[in-house]
């Protein structure tokens, strides 16, 4: 048994060991296998820099062509599995081609590395960062070693950051602010994400459905832009009301967009349904609107990174009236990181 | 059944309910222990999710929310050892809003917000504005209502009010309110709003459950009084503006009702005194349909019993004129509800009535405005009919008599006949006898003609049978008599010192009695003609006026007048009566020395003698009188005195049964001897009277033994006896000791002396009489010494 194991066993233990490794901070990290691990957190201009040790086992010796290591930045399409875009690549050669008999440490470093997009899990698409120890070898085949690490990158305050308002009117169609109203048995389909690719013919069935003067409401978000941190603070105003509503909820849903053309991959999916109003109000009412980012799982707004896919973030005000009837109105927020963030 | 299957549905939605809140309880109060706030959160949100149910009845829920109350207490306490453990209670504040149910999460803010402020890490107004306003999220009527009242309790103990430890800035107060102001605002909204949902017929279950939640309600007006800082001012400027604004704007029945009593109930009545006109501005705006006539009455009563206790606030009342205030207030009510019924309209002024007169006793002109206002709205709808608004127009009418305790000051109030008026015959007389009563019970004297006129013009319902046609009410008779027995007493409070005045009270009575019909004269009668026998009696004598001035009353005067009334009774069936009273007034006559007026009494007594008494009883007792009275007249000169005493002898003798005539002529002998008066003694007659009573005595017992073969009764014989003794002892020289003898003899020798005890024993103590005479010695023992048993 020993035996056997040793023959399938790699010569060497190789380990990546950052040179602030222990202060560093940790951030939990989703593996394919749905596991949590702790990965290093890095910003853009960082030096990443470290030790990268290869321990070979007993009694063993390793041969090789040499020992490199790289870093990546990957993009990886799932339907599109094992094809990785890398748009970063650094390399540093370790070692020329030799023998390794004990243990033996390469330091490394990669001074101020350029790395302008985040770490990202998706539906469809993960972006990540990678050091990657490769020991070539010839007929063995090389041994190569992963250390993960996750980048994330502040903005800037927005200069500008206005308010979002609307005022939704059924009776003034065929404008585009409108409500919509999903048929129920409809809502399942639509809810696909296809939906908002089609937004103008959605538009015309819908409002041929009819609610004209039905409901009528104005609402307010106070800003456009909120960090990951932040509280979405508004109202909701209703100008007229004759259905009877039984709940109103705001919901965060995020759309994950993938491939270009003809092969674009949307992804929608909500990640906060939070209620905001219990009851049926009458015209008149106000209902304030105050939302807290902090539980939810958010990461910035990704606008065409590299070509290969985007992120974006909608409030979506959803009114349910008594007989399971939902009419909403989506709007587009951006996510930034803030720099005073203790993330 | 369809209710009951609800009920026991119902009963298993709030044990599901309460089953899975105690479970998530459980878990809370563990996750409590063991100090895990996360956990606690969790749990507490879970539980709260209960509360979210449509299923329960108000009642139901309410059960459920208090258990809800007492948890977060325990999550509360909590909390705030959380803080002291560090944990930073603004961060909580946020953790607590993370919850993705918005009725949980309220629950928990509004807890989280208690601890906030209680740690004064941020003032107490901006934490209760946020909760307020965060509260909005719940638009559902019954499940608002119990939020608001969960954050209307917890908040009740922070509001920065004047002196509280949570005191802020210069207008804290003002922070204060408007936090109450705005909670009560909405949760009236929601109240309210719960009225128009659901299907219209269950309308009778959702007004009761409404009722049952109004306290939700009510509560913030209670708070608002409890505030320190609510001056007068806050409440004039602030308060009461927004709480009124509220109340008519929001239209409803049931609110607008319970909300403006509660405004009644809670504020002080200083307050009420000094914003008068804003609170009553305020209630023409309610609906029609709200029954502001409950309100305003105990507005009213309120005040009065605030007047009652602190008398010392009494100029306030005339400075802010409440009364006028009031008055117009209640004017304007009753023309905005058109169709208010009479009920209500008569009931606001007999409130108004009542707090003007406990208030106001001095303005007499107040309560008149009150008769006349409610005159102004009784006019043109006739007389009232509902039974029920008559009953409150008789409180009303009463109530001036109640509080003076003196029926002349409502007879100040000239409209209060007017008002009268609107009561139907039946309900006058009621009232009539309830002045009648008052007058009676306070011994109230009224002492002017004219205070008589006004009188008998209220209590005309029992002189007069009213311009309602006869016949068409069937007056109980015991109550007629009653009620004319009454009057009769009445008569007697009708008192003047000054003759003059007297005369002018007892004129008046008389054109109103002569008015009465038939039925009322032997009631209303007699005591006028008492009254005015004293007044008579009470009249200087002639002559002795030392001002020589002729006096306007004059007893001839009088007798004329009381001719008059007694002439009027006749045509009544009551002979007897009239009789009697002119006797009465012969014998008054008699002692004025008035002989022709006495005369002419007796010559009217003798007609109706004649004329109308006919049963041969009434004629005995009438006969008797007449004796007796003619037997004390001395103002006859011996012409008059010999045809009255002539014509007496001659009645006497045509009675019907011979007892009778005998009777009656023996009483006659009395008629010819008078002791004190010389002129009228005659023995010769006397004796004549006696001797022919002996021979009717005699022929009436052989008439006896003669129709019924047995002897009659001796009891006349004896009786005859005892005159003559009677005469004996007095001297007359014709009576005898022989005929006294012969008479004692006569009635021993009679047999059927000893069958009859009575008889016996009616002659054996006579004959203990005499014995007895002869004893005590002197003249008239020597006269019993003669006689001879």
């Amino acid at each position: 048994m020993n035996y056997l194991r040793g023959a399938f066993k790699p010569a060497c233990n190789i380990s990546i060991t950052f040179t602030d490794g222990k202060n560093r901070k940790q951030v939990p990290v989703k593996k394919d296998n749905g596991q949590m691990v702790m990965n290093p957190l890095f910003h853009s201009q960082e030096t990443i820099a470290g030790k990268v040790c290869i321990e070979p086992y007993q009694g063993k010796k390793v041969e090789h062509n040499g020992v490199k290591v790289e870093l990546l930045g990957q993009i990886e399409m799932y339907f599109d599995r094992g094809n990785f875009y890398d748009f970063t690549s650094l390399v540093r050669e370790l070692d020329v081609p030799g023998e390794i008999y004990e243990n033996k440490a390469y330091p490394f470093e990669f001074p101020t590395v350029e790395m302008p997009y985040e770490t990202y899990n998706g539906v469809n698409v993960r972006l990540r960062y990678v050091l990657k120890v490769t020991v070539t070898r010839g007929y063995a085949g090389s041994i190569v070693e992963y250390q993960d690490f996750v980048v994330r990158n502040y903005s800037p305050l927005p200069p500008i950051n206005n308010s979002i308002k609307v005022r939704s009117k059924l009776s003034q169609f065929p404008g585009s602010l409108s409500l919509f109203i999903l048929n129920p048995f409809a809502l399942k389909p639509l809810l696909a994400s296809d939906m908002l690719n089609s937004f103008g013919p959605l538009l015309d069935v819908q409002m041929e459905v009819g609610i004209e003067d039905c409901l009528h409401i104005e609402f307010e978000y106070n800003k456009s832009k909120y960090h990951l941190k932040d509280v979405i603070l508004g109202k909701v105003y209703f100008l007229l009301v004759r259905i009877k509503i039984k709940n109103m909820d705001l919901e965060i849903r995020r759309r994950e967009s993938t491939g270009a053309g003809a092969n674009t991959h949307v992804e929608t999916e909500t990640l906060a349904k939070f209620e905001l109003m219990d009851g049926a109000p009458v015209r008149g009412e106000s209902i304030p609107v105050r939302l807290f980012l902090t539980p939810y799982d958010l990461t910035p707004t990704h606008k065409n990174i590299n070509n290969k896919f985007s992120v974006k973030y909608y409030l979506n005000l959803v009114l349910v009236d008594e007989e399971d009837r939902r009419y909403f109105k989506q709007q587009e927020i951006t996510l930034y990181r803030l720099k005073d963030e203790s993330s | 059944m369809i209710a009951d299957g609800a009920g026991e549905d119902e009963e298993k939605w709030l044990a599901a309910g309460a089953a899975a809140f105690k479970q998530n309880a459980f878990y809370m109060q563990r996750a409590i222990d063991s100090n895990n706030l996360k956990d606690a959160l969790k749990y507490s949100a879970q539980m709260l999710s209960e509360l979210r149910t449509s299923k329960l009845s108000p009642h139901k829920y309410y059960d459920l929310y208090m258990r809800a109350f007492d948890e977060l207490r325990k999550l509360e306490i909590f909390f705030m050892e959380e803080t002291r453990r560090g944990c930073s209670v603004i961060e909580l504040y946020e953790l607590v809003q993370h919850a993705g149910n918005i009725l949980p999460r309220l629950y928990l803010l509004c807890t989280a917000g208690s601890v906030y402020i209680k740690t004064k890490e941020a003032p107490a107004k901006e934490i209760l504005k946020d909760l307020v306003e965060m509260c909005r999220g719940i638009q559902h009527p019954l499940r608002g209502l119990f939020l608001r009242s969960y954050l209307a309790q917890i908040s009740r103990d922070k509001l920065p009010d004047i002196g509280s430890e949570y005191e802020g800035d210069a207008d804290t107060v003002t922070d204060a309110v408007e936090f109450v102001l705005l909670n009560f605002t909405e949760m009236n909204k929601l109240w309210v709003r719960m009225q128009h949902q659901g299907p219209a017929r269950d309308k009778e279950k959702r007004e009761k459950e409404r009722s049952e939640l109004r306290d939700l309600v009510g509560k913030n007006l209670h708070v608002l009084s409890q505030l320190e800082g609510v001056d007068l001012d806050m409440y004039r400027d602030t308060v009461l503006p927004r709480v009124l604004e509220q109340i008519v704007n929001c239209r409803d029945e049931i609110a607008q009702y319970y909300l403006m009593d509660c405004i009644i109930q809670v504020f002080p009545d200083e307050y009420h005194l000094q914003t008068l006109d804003v609170l009553l501005g305020a209630c023409p705006q309610l609906q029609p349909s709200v029954d502001i006539m409950t309100v305003l009455s105990r507005l009213m009563e309120r005040l009065s019993s605030y007047a009652a206790l602190n008398t010392e606030v009494l100029p306030y009342f005339l400075q802010v004129e409440a009364f006028s205030k009031l008055n117009n207030a209640i004017g304007k009510v009753i023309e905005a509800q058109e169709d208010m019924p009479i009920l209500s309209a008569v009931t606001l002024y007999s409130s108004l009535l009542k707090f003007t007169l406990h208030v106001h006793p001095d303005r007499l002109d107040y309560a008149d405005q009150v008769l006349g206002s409610c005159i102004k709205q009784l006019s043109g709808k006739g007389k009232i009919h509902d039974t029920r608004a008559t009953k409150e127009l008789v409180t009303l009418l009463s109530a001036p008599l109640e509080k003076y305790n003196d029926v002349v000051i409502a007879l100040k109030l000239t409209n209060y006949p007017l008002v009268l008026d609107y009561l139907d015959s039946e309900n006058k007389r009621v009232m009539a006898t309830v002045i009648i009563r008052s007058i009676m019970k306070n011994k109230t004297i009224i002492a002017t003609a004219e205070k008589v006129e006004a009188l008998l013009e209220l209590i005309k319902g029992l002189i007069n049978d009213l311009d309602e046609p006869q016949g068409l009410e069937v007056v109980d008779e015991d109550d007629f008599e009653e009620e004319q027995n009454s009057v009769a007493r009445l008569i007697h409070m009708l008192y003047s010192d000054d003759p003059e005045e007297m005369f002018k009270i007892i004129s008046v009575l008389k054109n109103h009695f002569l008015t009465g019909g038939p039925k009322r004269l032997k009631f209303t009668i007699p005591p006028l003609v008492v009254s005015a026998l004293k007044l008579i009696r009470r009249l200087p004598e002639e002559g002795d006026n030392p001002f020589g001035k002729e006096a306007s009353v004059s007893a001839t005067k009088i007798f004329q007048f009381l001719n008059q009334i007694i002439e009027a009774l006749p045509s009544a069936p009551s002979p007897d009566l009239a009789f009697r009273l002119y006797l009465q007034c012969a014998e008054a006559a008699n002692k004025c020395d008035e002989e022709p007026i006495a005369y002419e009494f007796f010559t009217q007594a003798y007609i109706l003698y004649e004329e109308e008494i006919s049963d041969s009883k009434a004629q005995v007792t009438a006969l008797q009188l007449i004796i007796g009275t003619l037997q004390r007249m001395h103002v006859f000169g011996v012409e008059n005195r010999d045809t009255l005493t002539h014509k007496a002898t001659g009645y006497s003798a045509k009675l019907l049964k011979k007892p009778d005539q005998c009777r009656a002529v023996y009483a006659c002998s009395h008629l010819f001897w008078l002791q004190d008066q010389e002129t009228i003694q005659d023995g010769e007659r006397v004796l004549r009277c006696l001797k022919r009573a002996l021979k009717i005595a005699n022929s009436a017992q052989q008439m006896t033994s003669a129709a019924r073969g047995s002897t009659g009764s001796v009891t006349l014989f004896i009786e005859i006896l005892n005159k003559y003794l009677y005469f004996y002892e007095k001297g007359i020289p014709q009576v005898t000791v022989e005929s006294v003898e012969s008479m004692i003899q006569l009635i021993k020798n009679e047999e059927s002396l000893t069958s009859d005890p009575s008889a016996e024993s009616f002659f054996a103590s006579t004959l203990r009489f005499m014995e007895f005479q002869k004893q005590k010695g002197g003249v008239v023992g020597d006269k019993y010494e003669q006689i001879k048993v």
